[in-house]
């Protein structure tokens, strides 16, 4: 009847003409951008391509001093003084203006960590802002979060995030904070700096008294200075596990608090039950989201017997539809890994799959020459014992286990040093209920996954954490009750 | 005739479907795909009268455009088919002589179906002797919401056999169907049952497509095909009125089942004004701006 032609996307990049990047970020203390005291500024590049975006100044010890005796000041003098409901106004201020600012934040996050801009543009952006928004509300309102007490904030807070969502992350370690009336020392990850720069740039226009956030970048070593500071009360950190228990060894008998965010190696159950064709969507939801640098990401995959073959079936046959490449473009589904580092240790972990008998699938997308890329990748034929199922790769990497019964899959799941998050996919609410249950995780999602929400609390049991972020639980991290 | 059991209609999740047209429907399709969508989106249409009110001239004239869209831009294709009521079938036919346009007629006691089965056969033979290329027939719905689901399989079946050798599109009517389960079952009943194409709507009950319908029904037609090989045909109906909200089916539909599916034969829009739309845009693609609708003959 007709002759056939393929139909496919032209290119649809997301401009960057709008955006307003410098090439050199200083520090950002007590209210102004300052060079580093030894002068030493480190690159910045976008891993979707390896180009330099920008130079950042990297803090050392002097420059940590400078941060928390500025933060210090700031919360002796004003911040802790300030009524909390004026305290609230500078919160809605940074929040309305992340908000004006979206689409810049949303290009340069995407520029610096290689996220696709779909992602940035429809979760990290709008989930920082709602996150500020959020909190902002809280800070006249603490008499209501702790009925019958008084809470009072804890003082100089050290923070450290991670690269994977650098903006979001930052929104959820300065809004609490912030809002209970603590001042910050804020240390983003050396991969990412961009967005935490630019959101300091929104600090300095909200008129935020001078010191109430400091901005220090730099790598692990930087990050050590701030956990071993002596003016410190707290540390917040959100990373892997190993840095996580160096902090807990490093801040024992400190008298400091700490709150600790981990790693994950989350379970995802379908049962036979389930809708499959919405529970292959949640699979690739689990595991493909921001390449898989999430720490509950669903990367442990066990699908009953009955439907297994259909499951992995389905599941390869829609992997082929993402569409792997520039993360700008608006129709990418899977972005740059974000850096060297990261690519080698899942490469190194893919190959460990294969040298342990494990069956890997990979799909057919061509990647491009430079930057950093890796396919989706998903192994069947691996059990509890294979290093794949135990240990997080942070990648782009799933793999898949068949199980019969209930309890099977519940003691399957708990097997793991981690226990952040879970998910289950049934039609059947009684087994939503015995599987949430029974699982030992912070966050378990019944036919969903990754949903995130500034009023939900967000944290891990076991190697995965100690405390919470988000809701009422999340600000009791941020003061004292008295 | 076939039953269905049941228990392998599996079951949809309304929530997570409707996130997944969102993110279906947030692709961007620019520049030469855009053109390309809009071509095929024409060559697509299933050009639709179905009023009480339809005359002889009417019909005429609608089959004059589905051949001479618009004669400032040469080169369009023309649309697929002419859809009408079974009394149109002889006019439109003589008047589509040598185009290559299909006649789609809507029969068995089109649109609710509340007819008995000979009634609904005889109508059938009557319009593939008129010359019909194509049936769009109606299930009874009120059988199916019972749960007579045999009755509804052989009534399927029982057209197919009267249909011959013109092409069978079995409208589901999704809008009194209500939930998704349903739609999927039905779908799967229309396929086993011997539909070449499944549809779904009348354009007379509201709502009519709607994209999780549409959705649903094109993970069905996937499935059959993996269980079966058979390649049915889709066609949303009613409700499809801009060049937007085709080209967002075209990304379901390529993204669902694959290229196979981007092509009249396997795919159709039932619509009376999305060609004009897709005129508009086609025109405003080549000159840059956009034309009053007056520039567009209405029929």
């Amino acid at each position: 009847m007709t002759k056939k032609q393929k139909w496919d996307y032209s290119p649809a990049p997301e401009s960057t003409d709008h955006i307003q990047l410098k090439n050199k970020y200083d520090l950002f203390i007590n209210g102004e951008f300052v060079p580093s005291s030894d002068g030493k500024y480190f690159d910045t590049i976008n891993p979707s391509n390896e180009k330099k975006i920008a130079e950042v100044a990297e803090a050392g010890k002097a420059d940590i001093d400078k941060a928390v005796a500025s933060a210090r000041k700031a919360y002796d003098k004003t911040w802790s003084k300030m009524h909390p409901k004026e305290r609230g106004k500078y919160i809605y201020r940074i929040a309305r203006l992340l908000q004006e600012r979206a689409r810049e934040f949303s290009v340069i996050e995407t520029m610096d960590g290689g996220k696709p801009i779909r992602e940035s543009r429809d979760v990290d952006v709008p989930l920082a802002a709602a996150h500020f928004f959020y909190h902002a509300g809280w800070a006249d309102k603490l008499e209501y979060a702790f009925p019958g007490r008084v809470a009072e904030p804890l003082g100089v807070v050290g923070q450290i995030i991670p690269w994977n969502f650098p903006l979001l992350m930052a929104a959820w370690k300065l809004a609490p904070a912030l809002a209970t009336g603590n001042t910050v020392v804020l240390k983003p990850a050396e991969t990412t700096p961009l967005t935490a720069m630019k959101l300091a740039e929104i600090i300095q226009e909200a008129d935020l008294p001078p010191g109430v956030v400091n901005i220090v970048n730099g790598a692990g070593e930087t990050g050590k200075f701030l956990v071993n500071h002596g003016d410190i009360n707290k540390i917040a950190f959100t990373g892997s596990t190993d840095v996580g228990k160096y902090i807990m060894k490093s801040v024992a008998g400190s008298g400091k608090k700490y709150t600790l965010e981990l790693g994950g190696k989350a379970a995802n159950i379908i049962f036979e039950d389930a809708a499959i064709d919405q529970a292959v969507e949640g699979i690739i939801n689990a595991i493909f989201f921001n390449q898989g640098h999430v720490c509950c990401a669903g990367s442990r995959l066990y699908v009953q017997e009955g439907v297994a073959d259909e499951v992995i079936a389905k599941l390869q046959k829609r992997m082929e539809s993402l569409i792997v490449g520039d993360p700008l473009d608006k129709n990418t589904d899977i972005g740059a890994i974000n850096s060297k580092m990261q690519l080698d240790k899942i490469k190194m972990y893919v190959k460990l799959g294969k040298d342990e008998g494990g069956k890997i699938h990979q799909t057919a997308c061509s990647l491009p020459k430079k930057g950093y890329w890796f396919a989706p990748t998903i192994f069947t034929d691996v059990s509890q014992s294979n290093r794949i199922v135990q240990e997080e790769i942070f990648g782009p990497v799933l793999a898949i286990q068949t199980f019969r019964t209930v309890n099977e899959v519940i003691t399957k799941a708990n097997n793991s040093p981690y226990g952040l998050s879970g998910g289950v996919w049934t039609d059947k609410g009684s087994k939503i209920f015995k599987v949430t249950q029974d699982i030992r995780a912070g966050v378990i999602w019944a036919n969903t996954f990754n949903k995130f929400d500034p009023a939900s609390p967000f944290g891990g049991y076991k190697e995965s954490g100690v405390g919470s972020e988000g809701g009422i639980e999340g600000l009791s991290g941020y003061v004292n009750l008295v | 005739m076939g039953t269905i059991n049941i228990q392998k209609s599996k079951s949809i999740d309304q929530v997570n479907t409707q996130e997944r047209v969102t993110r279906l429907f947030s692709r961007s399709i620019k520049k030469e795909s855009k053109m390309q969508a809009l071509y095929l989106a024409l060559s697509m249409i299933d050009l639709t009268t179905l009023e009480g009110k339809d005359s002889e001239g009417k019909v005429k004239q609608l089959c004059y455009k589905a051949s001479h869209l618009h004669h400032k831009h040469p080169g369009l294709p023309n649309v697929a088919a002419i859809c009408v009521y079974p009394t149109m079938v002889p006019i439109a036919k003589k008047a589509l002589e040598g185009t290559g346009i299909n006649v789609a007629s809507v029969a068995t006691a089109f649109p609710s179906g509340m007819a008995d089965i000979n009634a609904k056969l005889d109508e059938v033979k009557s319009v593939v002797d008129a010359g019909a290329d194509e049936v769009d027939m109606v299930i009874s719905r009120g059988k199916f919401l019972s749960g007579d689901y045999d009755y509804v399989s052989n009534e399927i079946s029982q057209v197919k056999d009267a249909c011959g050798k013109a092409h069978l599109k079995v409208i589901l009517e999704t809008g009194e169907l209500v939930t998704l389960d349903n739609v999927q079952l039905a779908s799967d009943i229309a396929m086993e049952a011997g539909a070449d194409f499944i549809k779904t709507s009348t354009g007379k009950v509201s709502p009519a497509a709607t994209p999780p319908v549409v959705l649903t029904m094109l993970e069905a037609i996937r499935d059959f095909q993996t269980k079966t090989g058979k390649k049915i045909g889709m066609k949303p109906a009613g409700g499809i009125g801009t060049a937007k909200q085709a080209i967002q089916y075209l990304v379901m539909i390529k993204e669902t089942l694959g290229e196979d599916w981007l092509s009249p034969d396997l795919f159709r829009f039932g619509a009376s004004s999305l060609a004009n739309d897709i005129l508009m845009q086609i025109m405003k693609q080549t000159t840059g701006q956009y034309q009053s609708k007056d520039y567009f003959s209405i029929d």
